[in-house]
């Protein structure tokens, strides 16, 4: 496959509030202190359309507005991807189903779609170029990584990965144990720019050892999540060095990312 | 200028829907203009409305080996797979190709979480669920993905696309893309999607299901009837050769505008169809046929309409096949691409069932009755909520 070009990332989760915040931590500049996820403020929607959104919507949204916070985009498609969507609603429809009258709320259930923070990413943004949403489970982020890296090196035009998942609620969480919230969005463009941070050539079919963090925290909060598995390549970025990663992908099968620096 | 993305063949296929199980059902269906609505008989649903519902579903449980998947959704796959020998083509790609380098690139909306719906309904004097929910194989959108993967035992790249009812109408461009990329020789692609009380009681929140049977472009048009079906189609390079028809342009695009209503000029459906037009390299005065996306809401047939005649005029036949199935949401896309496929194949262009008069304020060319006529070219439209629109067009075999 052809290489593509990172040039702009966001990302959010416990501990991390900002690409900018993250980059000194994955570097080892900083500490990696776990804890709450930092307020969400996704801003780039208006107040009367982020009142109609979810945690999972705004964590996305979030994610979103640090990667475009670096560069001007006119327009860019959008690859967005998540094991499982936001539970929230389909818990909050599912009890509304049990009741007499079934009474689903109208937003709940437009927002239940799994390309809702897609939706709402186009709205914010004015971005009218193709939009889809993906699941491959676990090995989530490197599905969307590889769809994202396919269309900006086929169509040849910009493309903003953006991978996130979020806890689920009770009484479902007990099918789902330790699962952390994480959003990140990483724009990936088909040819090396003044922007370009790393080149990426994608090798799916090739395995090896899944990449680990050698930090144990962000190791913990790695597995908490199927976007987590971003963390080794966002490491990378960071500190803009060459490496060769292996990613889930499917369920116990792997990706490989080689990875350059660009200056 | 060099052209990005090369046509692709489409060497089988095969559906299931309200009209029965595999092609010739449909084929049938369409040329006898018998629809395949009923009044809702869908659990104990209590809605006066209209449902395309897949008669057998209940008594054809999955195979005890893959029992882990069993859910309404991927029971309505499991049917669809062995009809038609789609299957047998699967595996014949599969044996020219190798395992690793057939890819799988499944369309749905709400996947199986009519499997949720039901736990929901079992929960203990604690609120808990019961312990052999299992929604990671259910539920979860992936789960499509991850159970026809199993039966067809395909080890190639795979994906889950869901972006409501356009879903299975992108799953074709994702499959092109990756095609061209050199990261598979075959792609299956498909689309599925099953009746549930989340979309039945949904749309009717939002006030747009019809208590009548859904009439697209009429002057009293009044809501959809939701529909299921699944449907496949093997893909391949065109050098495969046969006789299938090529997959020549995809348009993808976003609204940008509202959730759940489309942009009222149908400005992000005519950037999907001018899109498909351009990658496809031909021009709008050559396609002979248009399969709306037409789902009969109001809002929606009057975008649509606007975005056809801003692009096409009132030239090209359109209809929209919702009246036949319901609206299969994340199944529409490859239902509705198999029936445009029908069309070029057998010259037969069907009408807009139930729609007796079209409003006045809709210029489309909508047929009101089905024409036979050879056509080079058709389109299949599919838009869906959050803005999400794409445009398939298609053309003979060459």
């Amino acid at each position: 496959m052809k290489p593509v070009y990172i040039e702009a990332m966001g990302v959010v989760a416990p501990g991390l509030n900002s690409w900018q915040q993250a980059a000194t931590i994955l570097r080892g500049d900083d500490d990696y202190q776990a804890g709450d996820l930092p307020a969400l403020k996704p801003d780039m929607l208006k107040p009367n359309e982020r009142r109609r959104t979810t945690l999972t919507i705004k964590l996305a949204l979030q994610a979103v507005q640090d990667a475009l916070s670096t560069n001007r985009y006119d327009d860019l498609s959008t690859v967005f991807v998540s094991s499982d969507g936001d539970m929230d609603v389909v818990d909050r429809i599912c009890r509304a189903l049990c009741l007499p009258d079934h009474p689903v709320s109208p937003t709940f259930f437009h927002n239940s779609v799994h390309n809702a923070p897609a939706g709402y990413c186009s709205i914010a943004t004015g971005f009218h170029a193709a939009s889809t949403s993906l699941s491959g489970l676990n090995g989530s982020f490197a599905v969307g990584l590889l769809d994202a890296a396919v269309q900006a090196a086929v169509e040849q035009r910009p493309v903003m990965l953006v991978s996130y998942d979020t806890p689920w609620p009770a009484p479902l969480a007990r099918f789902k144990p330790g699962r952390q919230p994480f959003g990140v969005a990483i724009i990936i463009q088909p040819q090396l720019r003044k922007q370009s941070l790393v080149e990426l050539i994608l090798l799916p079919g090739e395995g090896g050892d899944e990449s680990q963090m050698i930090n144990s925290q962000l190791e913990q909060l790695r597995v908490a999540a199927p976007a987590a598995n971003s963390l080794p390549l966002l490491e990378v970025v960071a500190k803009k060095c060459a490496a060769r990663l292996v990613l889930p992908y499917l369920v116990d099968e792997h990706i490989t990312v080689e990875i350059k620096s660009c200056n | 200028m060099h052209k990005l993305i090369n046509p692709v063949r489409i060497t089988a296929y095969t559906l299931t829907n309200a009209l029965g199980s595999g092609v010739d059902a449909s084929l049938y269906a369409l040329q006898t203009e018998q629809s395949g609505l009923r009044a809702c008989d869908f659990q104990d649903v209590a809605l006066s409305t209209w449902i395309g519902r897949v008669n057998g579903i209940e008594e054809q449980p999955l195979p005890a080996t893959l029992s882990r998947f069993e859910c309404r959704n991927n029971r309505l796959a499991h049917l669809a797979l062995q009809l038609d020998g789609f299957s047998e083509r699967v595996y014949a790609a599969v044996s020219r190709y190798g395992a690793e380098r057939v890819g799988l690139f499944m369309g749905t909306s709400t996947s199986g979480i009519g499997a949720t719906e039901a736990a929901y309904w079992q929960r203990d004097e604690e609120g808990e669920l019961p312990n052999d929910f299992q929604p990671a194989t259910t539920h979860i959108i992936y789960s499509i993905t991850d159970f026809v993967r199993h039966y067809l035992q395909l080890k190639g790249v795979a994906l889950t696309v869901s972006t409501a009812c356009s879903s299975s109408a992108k799953v074709f461009a994702a499959a092109q893309r990756y095609l061209e990329a050199g990261l598979c020789d075959a792609a299956v692609v498909g689309g599925v999607d099953t009746l549930c009380l989340t979309t039945l009681y949904g749309f009717n929140s939002l006030g747009l299901v019809s208590s009548d049977r859904c009439k697209p472009w009429d002057a009293h048009r009044n809501g959809i009837n939701i529909g299921e079906g699944a449907g496949f189609a093997l893909l391949e390079s065109e050098q495969a050769g046969g006789q299938g028809c090529l997959l020549l342009g995809c348009g993808e695009s976003s609204d940008a505008y509202h959730m759940s209503t489309p942009h009222p000029q149908g400005l992000g459906a005519a950037m999907a169809m001018r899109q498909a037009l351009l990658q496809a390299e031909i021009a709008a005065n050559q396609v002979g046929y248009i399969n709306l996306h037409g789902t009969a809401t109001p809002s929606n047939d009057a975008a649509e309409d606007a975005a056809v005649m801003q692009l096409f005029g009132a030239e090209p036949p359109c209809s929209s096949t919702k009246g036949w199935t319901g609206h299969t949401l994340g199944a529409a896309g490859v239902i509705e691409s198999i029936f445009t496929l029908m069309a070029l194949e057998h010259g037969f262009l069907p009408c807009n069932l139930n729609t007796e008069q079209q409003d006045e304020a809709l210029s489309a060319n909508v047929l009101l009755k089905r024409e036979q006529r050879d056509i080079a070219y058709a389109m299949s439209n599919s838009f869906g909520f959050g803005g999400n629109n794409c445009s398939l067009l298609f053309g003979r075999g060459r």
